[in-house]
């Protein structure tokens, strides 16, 4: 079986069971919410609150580069920081954290493979006592926008054909049957997806357990959707985490040079006025 | 402390599949309802009980379902 692209952004729940009291490490939180994080949390494990303090809270954005520094700062991190993050929805919002640090410059940002429901089902160790850190002063470096796809670059390659679209939301919410995952508040004017994005939902690169499937499973599964790394590659779904996650597996572990997260996703394009819509198509994805 | 009694399984809530997960910590019951595709949190409840956290996860969970549209396409 060949390994990820990049192995050392993975660990595992036995790897950082042995370590939650390492003083390297600073283990992360990113949940939907902090709700589930009060409930009980791994051991020395702090919470972000992906919707006030891992975007603006004014206008639509991530954060500035001086509000994560004083995120990270009041976080007790520096530069040399381990920073391992998990989360529920098998690391949505963790993912989403990942590609904020990575956009940032952190150097050494890690996931929990299976994320918070992995170590639960374990039966591990949990608390739901708050550890503090000592604040720092955490300096990012300047934003790689190159990780990031803004309307104007997704605009510009779908009328050069210069980029594979990768649309991870449900094939329900790809088709227009629906314009926001059940029981989620409609977020669009329009249901549909961007003319000649595959359909490859987020949740067919893990197994059931949470975990990522394998290099080879997850190299088969977007090839078969011509999704190969041999062009650029732009992920969206509705609000930017689920993509976050699939631009993770992309990225990281299937090595893929050149991809970039669409943030705005359906929320941004299925608002649009005048923007080309595809609907109905069939969707045919791998397992 | 650990989690305890883990357990994940799917019904379908007013033609909606939706994902059950339920565990213990301590002496709480936890239950979430996600919906299935594309796994996302609609309601999560502790309780003394494992009936009443699952109970009130369903209920909220179901009012939230009931806002959704299917539109023909």
């Amino acid at each position: 079986m060949t390994d990820y692209a990049h192995p050392e952004v993975l660990v595992e729940t036995d790897w950082l069971s042995g370590r939650v009291s390492d003083p390297a490490l600073r283990i992360v939180e990113v949940d939907v919410d902090n709700a589930a994080y009060g409930l009980g949390h791994i051991p020395g494990a702090i919470a972000w609150n992906w919707t006030t303090q891992l975007s603006d809270s004014i206008k639509r954005d991530i954060l500035s580069k001086e509000e994560l520094e004083a995120l990270l700062s009041k976080s007790g991190i520096k530069p040399e920081t381990t920073i391992v993050l998990y989360g529920d929805s098998n690391n949505w919002f963790a993912a989403w954290a990942f590609w904020q640090l990575k956009i940032y410059g952190h150097k050494d940002v890690r996931i929990l493979n299976g994320g918070r429901k992995k170590w639960l089902a374990e039966g591990r160790e949990v608390t739901d006592e708050t550890p503090s850190f000592s604040p720092t002063q955490y300096k990012a470096q300047e934003p790689n926008l190159s990780l990031r796809a803004f309307l104007p670059q997704v605009q510009d390659a779908l009328r050069k054909n210069a980029a594979a679209l990768v649309d991870v939301r449900s094939p329900q919410e790809f088709t227009g049957e629906i314009l926001a995952p059940p029981g989620l508040p409609e977020t669009c004017q329009r249901g549909g997806h961007i003319p000649g994005a595959r359909n490859i939902p987020w949740g067919k690169a893990c197994n059931d357990d949470g975990t990522f499937k394998s290099f080879d499973e997850l190299r088969s599964l977007y090839a078969g959707e011509g999704v190969d790394g041999s062009k650029p590659t732009i992920a969206y779904c509705r609000i930017g985490e689920r993509s976050s996650h699939t631009w993770f597996v992309l990225s990281y572990l299937l090595g893929f040079p050149n991809v970039v997260n669409y943030d705005g996703s359906w929320t941004e394009w299925g608002n649009l006025v005048g923007a080309p819509v595809e609907r109905r198509t069939a969707v045919v994805t791998g397992t | 402390m650990r989690s305890e009694q883990f357990q994940e399984r799917q019904i379908e809530l007013d033609g909606w599949p939706v994902k059950l997960i339920s565990y213990r910590i301590g002496t709480k019951y936890i239950c979430q309802a996600d919906n299935v595709s594309p796994g996302a949190c609609l309601a999560r409840f502790s309780a003394d009980s494992a009936e009443e956290a699952e109970s009130q996860a369903l209920s909220k969970a179901r009012h939230l379902l009931s806002k959704t549209k299917r539109r023909a396409i």
